[in-house]
């Protein structure tokens, strides 16, 4: 049965690829962009661009209320509670290293950090990179056949010498929900801070921080229907004052000489050089946007997508999907094909998914694979979408088999 | 310059196919000439990296010219190796040199397999063959 996205037609995009004769089904490495969020980067160039928190003239005062709106419209989507801890910076990767600089004054030699097995290189690489400059230990929560941390191993590896736990909260390549809650109460009590990577999972449940309960969560605008460039870290405001200044210059200064400086507090402090006013103006438009749709249709529209993907892929011979994924994509591999094989015959037939290790190679190496595709859904794409993608998929498979 | 034989032939086949199926048959078929590796040749030395699947370029001197193997787990990326390997196979250094090879891919019709993007292992081919040469 057709099952239509009541959406699809707010993403103008979706039926200029329809043109182009390409079916989108990798949301997952970016999303469309709603006419909400064109119409508001139209706006904000076309009546006048300006510097924030530099001038006192008109233009200057006008997009500096812009962007500070948008801080007070994320500290609520994100129920974040004050929008002094939302921090804007040039995407999630860029927040997740602006915590490993800034937090690296905390760490002694033989602290240790603990992390999943299944980071994107992202939440895994600054972690390493800290550990490797200060000498600490780096510990790697399994986990489970399903795509699941092992929590019994994480409440046994997460102890007194765990300085900080960083974990996904959605995986990019299994698709499963991880158990945040028992996970982060128990770092709580190892006197852990806690690093939560929401990249994934912002974009198909929209957070309760405050229930959540994690000293630090990231996000990315692009893969929520926002504009590249800009990412989002949240800190509880207690957690927030040990992330030590990372980058210097433009408006996170207080008062300058040439041999000495003070800098602001966060945000603004740990928003060195003009940040990206006019992503975030559009980042604030596409929340307006996504507020004004009925949640509960979004997520069963996605649940019922998801379930007729996964259910067709588990349904075909010699089909291998990774872990047991929950929600938003699932990742595949097809017995004695290989995954670029099966990407070329995709592309070919216009079928966009990525194919490969999904910047998560260690996770990759772990499952014994060397590459895997993913396909990936946004509330834009809808049951057709899928039936092409099959019906590209079986012919494919008949000429490579 | 003229084609070299097998280049000429596989430029024939290539522009008499129609759609994309019969050019992936024909690219699995050109794949299945490629001269094999040994195990010895499979080194991370011999390892083009850029590439999503393992791919592997060896590269070796004789009096006038090089030879070059090339393999990969990739079906279709081993037709794609084996287009290559056709048209640069035996040239002089001075002929390798002059070849164009991004003219040569679009040529086949294939233009688009030379994407910079990651997931596609030809374009980092093409250019560790060139620092290899030259």
């Amino acid at each position: 049965m057709f099952q239509p996205s009541p959406w699809r037609d707010d993403f103008p995009a979706i039926a200029a690829l329809h043109r182009q004769q390409q079916t989108y089904l990798d949301s997952a490495a970016t999303s469309q962009k709603p006419q909400a969020l064109l119409d508001a980067l139209a706006h904000y160039y076309g009546h006048g661009a300006a510097n924030v928190h530099r001038a006192q003239h008109v233009p200057g005062a006008l997009a500096t209320q812009a962007f500070e709106n948008c801080r007070a419209k994320l500290a609520a989507w994100l129920n974040a509670g004050s929008a002094e801890q939302i921090v804007f910076t040039h995407g999630a990767t860029s927040a997740l290293n602006l915590l490993a600089y800034g937090l690296e004054h905390g760490f002694e030699a033989g602290d240790e950090i603990a992390v999943s097995a299944l980071e994107h290189h992202a939440n895994l690489l600054p972690w390493q990179q800290l550990a490797r400059r200060r000498g600490l230990r780096l510990v790697i929560l399994p986990i489970d056949e399903q795509g699941q941390l092992d929590l019994d191993a994480a409440m046994q590896l997460i102890g007194p010498r765990t300085r900080l736990l960083a974990v996904s909260q959605l995986s990019n390549v299994l698709g499963t929900w991880q158990p945040l809650g028992p996970l982060l109460a128990h770092a709580r009590a190892q006197g852990a801070l806690s690093v939560v990577d929401g990249a994934q999972g912002v974009v198909h449940a929209r957070p309760d921080l405050q229930q959540l309960g994690c000293d630090f969560y990231v996000m990315s605008s692009h893969k929520l229907y926002g504009p590249d460039g800009v990412g989002v870290l949240y800190g509880r405001s207690q957690a927030l004052a040990h992330v030590r200044h990372w980058q210097f210059g433009g408006e996170m200064v207080h008062l300058a000489e040439y041999q000495q400086a003070s800098f602001r507090p966060a945000p603004l402090g740990l928003e060195a050089g003009t940040p990206p006013i006019a992503g975030v103006i559009g980042l604030g438009a596409t929340l307006d946007y996504l507020a004004s749709l009925d949640a509960k249709a979004v997520a069963s529209h996605e649940a019922r997508l998801h379930a007729l993907l996964l259910g067709g892929l588990q349904e075909r011979q010699g089909i291998r999907v990774l872990g047991a994924p929950q929600t938003a994509l699932v990742s595949f591999v097809v017995e004695g094909v290989h995954n670029a094989d099966i990407a070329h015959v995709l592309t070919e037939q216009g079928i966009a998914v990525r194919a490969g290790h999904h910047c998560a190679m260690p996770l990759l190496q772990h499952l014994g694979l060397d590459g895997a595709i993913r396909v990936s859904l946004g509330l834009y794409n809808d049951s057709d979408d899928l039936q092409r993608f099959f019906d590209a998929l079986d012919q494919g498979l008949e000429l490579l088999r | 310059m003229s084609l070299p034989l097998e280049a000429a032939e596989a430029l024939l086949r290539f522009a008499e196919a129609q759609g994309w199926e019969q050019r992936a048959r024909l690219l699995m078929q050109m794949g299945d000439t490629l001269e094999p590796l040994s195990e010895a040749e499979k080194v991370e030395a011999n390892r083009v990296h850029g590439c999503e699947s393992v791919v592997w370029l060896v590269t070796e001197p004789r009096a006038k010219h090089w030879h070059f193997k090339a393999g990969s787990e990739a079906r279709l990326l081993r037709g794609l190796l084996a287009l290559l390997l056709v048209r640069v196979q035996g040239l002089t250094h001075e002929e390798l040199a002059q070849v164009d090879l991004r003219a040569w891919f679009t040529e086949l019709g294939l233009e688009r397999q030379l994407s910079p993007s990651r997931s596609n292992g030809l374009h980092a081919v093409l250019q560790r063959m060139s620092q290899a040469t030259a």
